[in-house]
């Protein structure tokens, strides 16, 4: 039989979020995907996901969505599974999803796998892969029966369109519940930074403890502008007030893949590793020759960073203008 | 106002390269480091700052593991925290999220809780699935992934950090308000400190204290089950040279080479 896989469709700049359309992608290839699009725009969103494999969408254009956090998600997808039995529920990694899976599973006491990388179904068993610590890949289930939640890790699907896809679209009749408008968005605050952003950024340059103090934090700055790349940190740095958390690679924080991927002062914390490890190419820069980084790079230069940094950048710059 | 902290105990994530049992498919926790995890050190620390603007407040810090957890319990006594509950019972050994909030949530709505911190996720685990289901067993708000927090009267409001920038959110309290990593500088014990947690109430409840079945919590109640442990793919090895000077031109000829400059 095939398996039937909801996925949270979220809504960007009155787009499908790409992190949505991901899961969206995967789920097609595993059964029968059904997205479920809520907020003031979802009509003009659901027609869009015909193109990424969606069988069926479900509507709710109630812009309470967008107003209130979790709790009104929740509730719907509380209703909605009281008359529907999909084998998985598939949510991207995202802010949102995170806190509406979170309680949605201790509603339901459905199991919930995060940070996937992969899963396929083996017969009628679910198969989840996890990487664990750097050195162990852990594969996962739901062992239960019922439906699972399995959050998946940012750009471990690509996008997928397909040919000829067409949705049936249901436009769902459900009253939400005043006691769910609880959490209340007041205001949204973007905060605008110079060259690329980082998740988009196809050179990244990352600074981490080994720059020694916030100060030195502006060489990586540097090299990352004559790159025309993102400046990206380690969570140790976040961590120590250095930088804003937007600034943060990991599994914590934002993945990247970008083509190169320059690590400068960084050990190689598993935290960090998993939010960079598919870049093309990677270089670290490390005073310490036994820093797991140097695992993962395709060029390793054992050396001082403070040193190394100003001269590259100067370098790079050299030979971009030749 | 009543004001707790979920902490969690974990192999040190500095020191420590963590590895699974492949027998238990737990954690390895024996023969390694352990120490109160340093993201909860963030958020202790934002529990304090709040608690003490505030005034007339308590804080209390909950933590779920084996006894050898109260260490970390005293760690946060000591950066400033005013009383510990340490909830230990061999029947927890392998609980998932869900089990863990379900204990935690059961000793939050025993002592009357108005407002709960936690990290947004551990730094070992990461499920940061634990915050969302202790709130939602307690019927309550969650605010999540809180940069900055202000409390006035029974109202919280933080900055949630979403990936464009934040989001100002409030609710009402009670509520469960996580803590983004980074965001709150950690205060580090003083002598003093260190002293004064040793006369600070610490409290120690079993699975039968909180009126919970050994069936619902541990491995008999997760609701995940790992089938198998295998080895990370590693990255074909690449090129390491020492700096001699010329560390910078060697890294501009290879990003020449793959076109990259």
């Amino acid at each position: 039989m095939a398996k039937t896989i909801w996925t949270l469709v979220e809504i960007e700049y009155g787009r499908p979020a790409r992190s949505s359309l991901e899961v969206l992608s995967k789920a097609a290839t595993l059964g029968r995907a059904e997205a479920i699009v809520l907020g003031a725009q979802a009509a003009e969103v659901a027609p869009m996901l015909r193109e990424y494999g969606a069988a069926k969408v479900y509507v709710h254009a109630d812009p309470a969505y967008d107003t209130y956090l979790t709790l009104p998600a929740v509730d719907t997808l509380s209703e909605l599974l009281k008359t529907h039995q999909p084998d998985l529920l598939l949510f991207p990694t995202t802010y949102d999803a995170r806190d509406i899976a979170a309680r949605l599973n201790a509603r339901h006491n459905l199991g919930l796998i995060t940070d996937a990388t992969d899963l396929q179904y083996e017969g009628d068993e679910l198969r989840v892969t996890v990487p664990w610590g750097g050195e162990n890949v852990v594969t996962a289930t739901h062992p239960h029966g019922g439906p699972g939640i399995v959050l998946a890790r940012p750009k471990a699907f690509s996008v997928e369109k397909v040919e000829g896809g067409n949705a049936e679209i249901e436009t769902l009749n459900i009253a939400l519940n005043g006691a769910s408008q609880s959490i209340k968005i007041l205001d949204r605050v973007e905060v605008a930074s110079e060259g690329p952003a980082l998740e988009e950024a196809s050179i990244v340059v990352s600074g981490g403890r080994g720059l020694g103090k916030a100060e030195n934090y502006k060489l990586v700055e540097e090299l990352a502008a004559a790159l025309g790349g993102a400046p990206g940190a380690t969570r140790a740095i976040v961590d120590a007030g250095w930088l804003p958390y937007s600034y943060q690679v990991g599994q914590t924080g934002k993945t990247v893949k970008p083509t190169l991927y320059i690590a400068c002062g960084i050990s190689g914390a598993i935290q960090h590793l998993a939010g960079m490890k598919g870049s093309k190419y990677i270089v670290a820069i490390n005073k310490d020759e036994h820093a797991p980084i140097f695992a993962s790079a395709d060029l390793g230069v054992v050396g001082d960073v403070l040193t190394i940094l100003p001269q590259l950048t100067a370098e790079v710059k050299k030979r971009k203008a030749q | 106002m009543k004001m707790y902290v979920c902490v969690k105990q974990i192999p040190d994530p500095n020191t420590v390269v963590s590895k699974l049992d492949p027998n238990t498919k737990r954690l390895v926790r024996s023969g390694v480091t352990l120490v109160l995890d340093p993201g909860d050190e963030c958020t202790i620390s934002a529990a304090i700052k709040l608690r003490d603007t505030l005034g007339d407040s308590e804080l209390t810090a909950v933590c779920m593991g084996p006894a050898g957890a109260q260490e970390a319990l005293r760690r946060a006594l000591a950066m400033g925290v005013d009383r510990a509950i340490l909830v230990t019972d061999p029947a927890l050994a392998g609980s998932d999220a869900l089990g863990t909030a379900r204990v935690l949530a059961a000793v939050l709505k025993k002592e009357g809780a108005d407002l709960i911190f936690c990290s947004t996720e551990s730094t070992d685990g990461y499920t940061g699935m634990v915050p969302g289901a202790i709130a939602e067993f307690l019927g309550i708000a969650q605010l999540s992934f809180a940069r900055e927090i202000t409390v006035e009267g029974q109202k919280a409001t933080i900055h949630r950090v979403t990936q464009a920038g934040y989001q100002i959110v409030e609710a009402n309290l009670p509520a469960v308000v996580t803590i983004a990593s980074g965001s709150f500088e950690a205060i580090y014990p003083t002598m003093k400190g260190i002293m004064s947690a040793k006369k600070k109430p610490f409290e120690q409840l079993s699975l039968a204290d909180l009126g919970i079945e050994a069936s619902q919590v541990g491995e008999a109640g997760a609701r995940e089950r790992v089938l198998a442990i295998g080895q990370a793919e590693a990255r074909a090895a690449g090129q390491i040279i020492k700096d001699e000077g010329d560390a910078a031109q060697k890294i501009a000829d290879f990003l020449q080479r793959y076109a990259l400059l």
